[in-house]
């Protein structure tokens, strides 16, 4: 019985591979959002832990120490733990230091600000302490993650909703291509399910080729879908980080995740795969 | 056994009465002849039967199951009770007899030991010893019936159902036919035979229920065919 059911894969190879390839669409589409939604949390969680304030100094205040003078009143306020002051020349060395350097040829450290980094005691008052900053004279504006942060959770929350949608559509379609092969396997053996029928085979009985066809491909799905997404994310992640080097940017190895994703991967295939198997078969089944 | 108490039952999609307060009566070990035109109803009947449809009212009894309220689930279990033979035989193409015989056992989950023994036995019953590795394509109609035969016998029914089991077969065929349900109705299996074949059923001389536009016209136990093929 169970020999059965991988025949019939064979026979109907063209439509096999239809329903595998849409499971993996659907899981790879599914699996890449939520792997971008891990990497973004990941970074949001970073940048909470960095708890990090840059405030940049006027243009007008050229004089270095005018500059960091400034410091002294900024470390008077509430919740800020220290002050680093960092010149216009430091912060170019540091910005080349990262970059190639042949960008940088012809610009002179005057495009950069004298700034401070400032470290909080409290980072949940973040956005207050922000404030007293910005209020400090001589600092023209102030920059934390935190703004980054918001933007990224408003990336991940759309991404979430449009993959959702997204995902139940696909699962849906993939169960009805699943249950159309299945259902061309059940109409070529229509004769032999009458015949079980008569002799008094249970449902359950009759069901099972069809159960483990869809099994089958339902668990293709998922391996093949696993490794595609292996190969894909590390794709994109090296030429990400590649051009990224040194910023912000930090992504999370698919090894560390690899066994989640793929228990998760083959949950999905054999579920799809079961319930379309289920399904073609119930008109065969009320006789 | 089968009960038939004031059974009506009408066509789901053109609302024709198919059955008109049938009563009906076939004992344990019994041999009967079930005759009657095209269209009487013999079908219809069958189908109660082998419960494949449902009566509208009255009483179903087949083989202790009540066919008005069994459930959908229990209906394996009553169909084990059953042997159905067909006009057209219905063996699978691309198994040979003996495959045909056990899959028949297989499906209902009998041990791989038990199946190695009945079958064989139950091929030589129906005359088909030596003919085990043969496909039905190598057969001929009469040969086919008895593979369709040993597949109702081998799980060991309480009733033989046979709709036109000789419709196919020349008259010599269909005699020799007969008269193995005649042997395996001695060996204390319940026969009922729909049939047309009026020398048939008046050469063996057993119970003869006539059906005619869904009522049963006349039950008698001379072995006559009282019907008139017009």
């Amino acid at each position: 019985m169970i020999r059965e059911g991988f025949r019939s894969i064979r026979t109907h190879s063209l439509m096999s591979f239809a329903t595998v390839t849409i499971i993996m669409a659907c899981l790879i589409i599914m699996g890449s959002v939520a792997l971008l939604s891990v990497n973004i949390n990941v970074l949001i969680r970073d940048m909470e832990d960095q708890n990090e304030v840059v405030a940049f100094v006027e243009d007008e205040i050229e004089d270095e120490e005018q500059a960091k003078a400034i410091g002294n009143d900024i470390l008077a306020l509430d919740n800020v733990s220290s002050v680093d002051f960092i010149s216009r020349a430091q912060a170019m060395e540091n910005y080349m230091s990262k970059y190639d350097k042949s960008l940088m040829e012809g610009i002179d450290e005057t495009v950069f600000r004298h700034r401070f980094v400032i470290h909080l005691t409290d980072i949940t008052d973040m956005a207050k302490t922000d404030d007293a900053i910005r209020g400090v004279p001589g600092i023209l504006k102030v920059r934390d993650h935190l703004e980054y942060a918001n933007t990224f959770i408003k990336i991940r929350n759309i991404v979430s909703v449009v993959a959702l949608v997204l995902m139940v559509i696909l699962v849906l379609v993939s169960m009805f291509i699943m249950s159309n092969t299945i259902k061309l396997a059940t109409f070529s053996r229509r004769e032999e399910i009458a015949i079980m029928k008569m002799v008094g085979a249970s449902n359950g009985f009759i069901r099972l080729p069809f159960v483990v066809e869809g099994l089958v491909l339902g668990l293709l799905g998922g391996g093949l879908g696993f490794l595609a997404q292996w190969g894909l994310y590390n794709l994109v992640t090296g030429s990400l980080v590649e051009s990224l080097t040194g910023s912000i940017i930090t992504v999370v190895s698919f090894r560390s995740l690899a066994l989640p994703i793929l228990i998760v991967y083959l949950g999905i295939g054999v579920v799809i795969g079961v319930f379309g198997g289920i399904n073609a078969i119930r008109n065969y089944l009320k006789v | 056994m089968v009960r038939f108490e004031k059974v009506k039952m009408t066509y789901d999609s053109s609302g024709t009465l198919a059955l008109d307060g049938v009563d009906l009566n076939v004992d344990e070990g019994e041999f009967v002849f079930l005759v009657g035109p095209s269209g009487s109803g013999k079908t219809s009947l069958m189908k109660l039967i082998t419960g494949e449809v449902r009566a509208d009212s009255g009483k179903v009894i087949v083989n202790d199951f009540d066919m008005m309220k069994i459930r959908r689930r229990k209906l394996p279990k009553m169909r084990r009770t059953l042997g159905v033979v067909f006009q057209d035989y219905r063996l699978i193409e691309n198994m040979n007899v003996y495959d045909n015989v056990a899959f028949a056992m297989r499906v209902v989950g009998a041990p791989a030991r038990e199946i190695r023994k009945r079958v064989p036995y139950v091929l030589e019953l129906v005359g088909l010893e030596g003919r085990e590795k043969r496909l039905p394509s190598e057969l001929s109609g009469g040969e086919q019936q008895r593979v369709a035969i040993a597949r109702a016998l081998v799980n060991n029914p309480r009733m033989i159902v046979a709709d036109e089991p000789t419709g196919n077969l020349d008259p010599v065929r269909s005699l020799e036919l007969m008269l193995l349900f005649e042997k395996i109705n001695e060996m204390g299996t319940t026969v009922l035979v729909v049939t047309h074949e009026k020398e048939l059923v008046n050469a063996l001389a057993k119970r003869v229920i006539t059906i005619d536009e869904g009522h049963v016209i006349s039950d008698g136990m001379d072995g006559y065919y009282s019907y008139e093929i017009q």
